[in-house]
Order: structure tokens, then sequence, then C-alpha cells
């Protein structure tokens, strides 16, 4: 395996500003590891290999001309299959989009491409990103690079296997419900859900309008934050783009503290039913915490045990409202039954063949939640509770500056044990959910391998509207005394993938 | 119990536009009945008084001036539709025969 892509996103950038490596020699060894891993992980959905050698070149042609670039210039990224792109088609993981290339490209798109990103490709997910394993992906799920017989998170698992295998330093996820920070607790990745707003969402193919946001995926913080810090900012394409700037995430993870913070261990979520091994990577996380001289305090959320449910009614009425827009008519697929059908039953027959059992469950039970006789009872009710979580949060953060909990209540599950149960897959973003009904940030950051089958777990930080910035600076510093403790980077625990 | 039943997925299926199978019916009623009899609990901590909140930050009115910007040219517009004539969204019948 080539050096060059074991190192972090951070690492490669000062090199090639050194000019002791290329961009071209930095994309190539990306694309030689893709080449290899690949078809066993199958992380991507579509691949640009000659795109990401131009621009690589470019970047190389600038900088050897002497030109300022940007700070991320000639690394090489992914992005998730639910953002448009001009020059490579948009799936959103769904047969009823497959091969339509968008006329219009994603503002974090535009910000990559401005920053002189090669872009390796796109990554596989979930269809529409409704799921947390990529088995709801029409083009079949990718792997766990820690364990090819188990999910690698989701909907984001074309993005977090990427960066665990090494065939990207960075990757974009969205995150709706936990879809960046469960891959990554579940990876041994770094996940940012950035606060709602933070980054445009202008181009990316909305699950729920209310709860989606984008974010950087990569295996540490300081690259993530140097990721968080290329795509955000305010977009007047997003009319819920923030218009104030939440600071340099680059400068808060470099400053990494944990001295002196309040940290709030959210009673709901702090670990009770939970895998063993998560709740003892947890107790340990705790226990650096207040050794590096935070402090915790427990926080009482009640709403917490309801916010699935509230979520479960949120996300599918938006989707279902979202997802109209798949009708045969203005792009995707269409199927025309025989005879000579009205528009209404081509729609119909398009959107049974075109959408997967999951997407056609949400929609159903979002038009449901939505329809006269239950709406009050269900989406009103929803809309309700998320006031009432809402409110537990302020409290929550009147009485600490972050707070915490394992990402996720397990490690990586095997490919089908929890596909035939809607309701067992919803737990997995138990710990999630909140934060999306909220709009606040949160961050998964790897915590070390569970006893009992030595996969990744993950701790969530959780910090108020705008406060990114103590995701970074609190993350930095957690992985920096772990990193000490075990002399190497978590990702180098991970197996080396041997493929032919 | 839930009130969940084949008729009403079969209605709102319709209503969704998905011509669903007869096999999908009784799996998504199944599925659909524990679904929402799981999730129907959170009118336990509601009450009449309790606003509601559609969207996580507080935004209102954003607008922008009232002037031309560039946007997509009408070949890009149609460049993915599944048909196209004269420039517009091509379409079978929006009405009955009959």
């Amino acid at each position: 395996m080539s050096e060059l892509i074991k190192k972090t996103a951070a690492e490669l950038v000062e090199l090639m500003a050194k000019g002791e490596v290329s961009s071209v020699e930095v994309t190539q060894a990306h694309i030689d590891q893709i080449n290899k891993v690949g078809d066993a992980v199958h992380s991507f959905l579509f691949t640009s290999p000659e795109t990401a050698l131009a621009t690589a070149k470019e970047v190389d042609r600038r900088r050897a001309a002497g030109e300022s670039l940007p700070t991320l210039a000639g690394l090489p990224i992914a992005v998730k299959d639910n953002l448009t792109t001009t020059d490579a088609p948009t799936t959103a993981g769904s047969k009823i989009l497959e091969g339509w290339v968008a006329p219009y490209d994603a503002t974090v798109v535009t910000k990559l491409r401005n920053e002189l990103m090669p872009i390796l490709g796109k990554t596989n997910l979930d269809e529409f990103a409704m799921g947390s394993s990529t088995e709801f992906s029409a083009f079949g799920p990718s792997k766990n690079p820690w364990d090819l017989t188990r999910i690698p998170g989701g909907s984001g698992g074309g993005s977090s296997s990427v960066v665990s295998s090494f065939q990207s330093p960075l990757a974009i996820g969205s995150d709706t419900g936990g879809s960046i920070r469960f891959p990554g607790a579940v990876t041994g990745t770094v996940g940012t859900k950035p606060t709602y707003g933070a980054v445009s969402r202008y181009g990316l193919i909305a699950l729920a309008s209310s709860l989606d946001q984008i974010g950087p995926v990569a295996r540490n913080v300081l690259d993530a934050a140097y990721l968080q810090d290329v795509i955000a900012g305010h977009d007047p394409h997003d009319s819920t783009s923030l218009t104030q700037s939440l600071g340099s995430m680059v400068a808060a993870a470099k400053r990494g503290s944990l001295k002196g913070k309040k940290f709030g261990l959210i009673k709901q979520l702090s670990g009770a039913g939970f895998q063993q091994g998560v709740q003892n990577r947890f107790a340990e996380a705790i226990k650096i915490i207040t050794d590096a001289g935070g402090e915790i305090v427990e926080v009482d959320c009640p709403s917490f045990d309801y916010a699935i449910d509230a979520y479960y009614l949120i996300l599918p009425a938006e989707a279902s409202s979202n997802l109209a827009k798949f009708d045969s008519v203005r792009f995707g697929m269409r199927v025309t039954p025989e005879g000579n059908p009205t528009i209404d039953k081509v729609m119909a027959a398009t959107r049974e063949l075109g959408f997967g059992p999951e997407v056609k469950r949400r929609i159903i039970l979002g038009t449901y939640a939505l329809s006269a006789g239950s709406f009050d009872k269900f989406y009103g009710a929803a809309q309700k509770v998320r006031t009432l979580i809402q409110r537990d949060f302020d409290n929550a953060f009147a009485k600490a500056d972050i707070l915490i909990s394992p990402t996720a209540p397990t490690t990586a599950f095997k490919f089908g044990e929890k596909v035939a149960d809607p309701l067992a897959m919803y737990l997995n973003d138990i710990a999630t959910i909140p934060a999306n009904l909220a709009g606040i940030p949160g961050m998964s950051v790897p915590i070390g391998l569970a006893d009992e089958d030595n996969l990744p777990v993950g701790i969530q930080f959780l910090a108020p509207n705008y406060q990114d910035a103590k995701l970074y600076e609190v993350g930095a510093a957690l992985e920096g005394i772990l990193e000490g403790i075990w002399g190497k980077r978590m990702i180098d625990f991970a197996p080396n993938l041997e493929v032919k | 119990m839930s009130e969940i039943t084949p008729d009403l997925v079969r209605h709102l299926a319709g209503l969704a536009r998905i011509d669903l199978t007869e096999d999908e019916v009784i799996r998504f009623t199944e599925q659909l009945s524990v679904i929402v009899d799981s999730v129907a609990k959170i009118s336990n901590i509601i009450d009449a008084d309790t606003p509601a909140t559609s969207h996580p930050i507080p935004l209102t009115n954003v607008f922008r001036e009232d002037v031309v910007l560039p946007s997509l040219t009408q070949e890009q517009a149609l460049s993915g539709a599944p048909d196209q004539a004269q420039g517009r969204f091509r379409v079978s019948a929006i009405l009955d025969e009959e």
C-alpha cells in the first residue's frame, strides 16, 4: 500500500505545499487504491479518475508557476451521490434517477471545484439517504472495511467506507438523522453534522428539508475541520443558509482543549441498554475527559424518549412531499404501462418500479401522517415534540458547554440483520436524531474498539447552535490523548484489506 | 391497535401515485401498523399548549431583490426529460378518454 494514502489530509496538503509531492502523485495513489479495493468495498457508484487527474495536473502546473492556491488545492475528495454534479451522474442511490446528469452543480461541489480539489467520484448511499446501512441502495450495499460482512453505516456508508479504506482522504456526507455520524462511528472515522444552515443545501437532493445538513467525513478531527471550513458559508441559493460565519474550525481543532469545560452526560443516552463494549469505551472516554480537566455533569432530557417517534413522522412527511418531484416528467425514469395510459398511471407505474421498499414505506407513512384525519394526531404532535426536545437541549446547555453520548447503541451489525425490521433499523439513530430535530451541530469521534467484536466505537459531542467550533476543540483534544495512549491512530487498528 | 388496513394502504398509495403490488400492500400494512402503533405514543407528552416547531433555526422572510438572475437555459432544463417536444416536456394524456 502506498504510504501516501495513509497520510492525513493535513499532512498531504503540507507535503504538496512544500513541493515534496505533486497532486498528480497524491491523486494517482488514491486511484490505485480504488482500483485495488474498490470492487470489494463497493464505496463508489461512479468514479472519475480522468477528471480528477486533470484537476491535479492543473494544480501542479499552477503551483509550479508560483501561483497562490487555495488551502486544500490538489487534495482528492469523494462526494456523496445525493449532491448534483454536471460532469457525473447523480442517482441518490435510486433506480428512478439512474443515468441522470444534473444541469447544475450543488453549491458544495462548486466550492470543491473552486478549491481545486480533484473529485474522485460519487459515493454510495441508502436510496435517497433513507437507511442506516446502505442495504437500501438500489445498487447494492457498501462494505465495512473493518469486516466486509458488516454494514459501513448509513445512509453515508459509501463516504465512510471510502475514507476508512484509504480510497480518499476526505469525503462529503449528508446527515438527516445521523447519516454522517453513525457511519463515522462504525468505521472508526470522524463525521460532523454542522449547525443547520451552516452549509448550503443547494443541489442536495432533499430528503427532509428541515433536518438535512451536509458535512465533512474524514479520518481525524483536524481533517474534518479543514473540509468544514471549505464547504461552510452563506449561499443566496439556499434560503435557510446562515448569514453569519461560525469561525474557523481548523483554529478550534488546533487549539484542542478539554480543560475547564462542562460536559453534560445525557441521562437518556448514557449507555443503558447499549452494547457492553460501547458502554466500556464510553466510560473510559469520560475518565479521560475528567483527567484532562473537564467536568462531567448529568443532564436530563426526558423528551428524548420520544425523539425517534417524532422523527419517523416528520421525516416521512417531508420526504413524501420532497419525493413528489419524481413524477416521470422532468427527469429520471419513465415507465409507460400497456395500452394508452393517462399521465397518472404512468407516474404510478414509474414510482412503483423506480423506488425501493424503504422509500415506498416512508412515502406512504408520510402521506398518512399528513392526511386530513391524522394530521393533528401525528404530524402536528411530532412538531410539538420537536419543541420539547429543543427545550430539553436549552436546559441541558444551561448546565453544560458540550453534551456527550455514545454515537450509536451498537458497533457495525451484519448485513441482513435488521433489513426486514424497520423499527429495529430506526433504533440505530436513537442518539443522533435529537440533534437534527433541534438543528444543533454534532460530531462522532472514534474512541476505540468494543471488547466483544473488536469493532470501532464512537463518542458523540453535541454543541449549541452556531457553536460547531466547540466540537472541533474538544474532539481534537480527546483524539490527541487517545492517540497518545494507543501510540497510533484509530484507523491504524483497521485490518489491512487483502483483496486479489 | 392501529387503524392501518390494506384498503387504507391502497388509498395512501393512490394519493402518493405508487402502483403497489398486492404483496407490498400486505407487507406495508403489517409494517406500518407496527410503526404507527409505536410512534403514536408521542401524544403522551404533549398538550394543547405546546407550540409546534416546523424549523430548527428561527428564520423569517428571507427575501432577495426582485431582479432577473442567470438561470437554466431551456435546453438545460429539458436535458434530463424522458420525453420532450417543441422545447417542452412531453407527457401522455392528462384525462382519461372515457
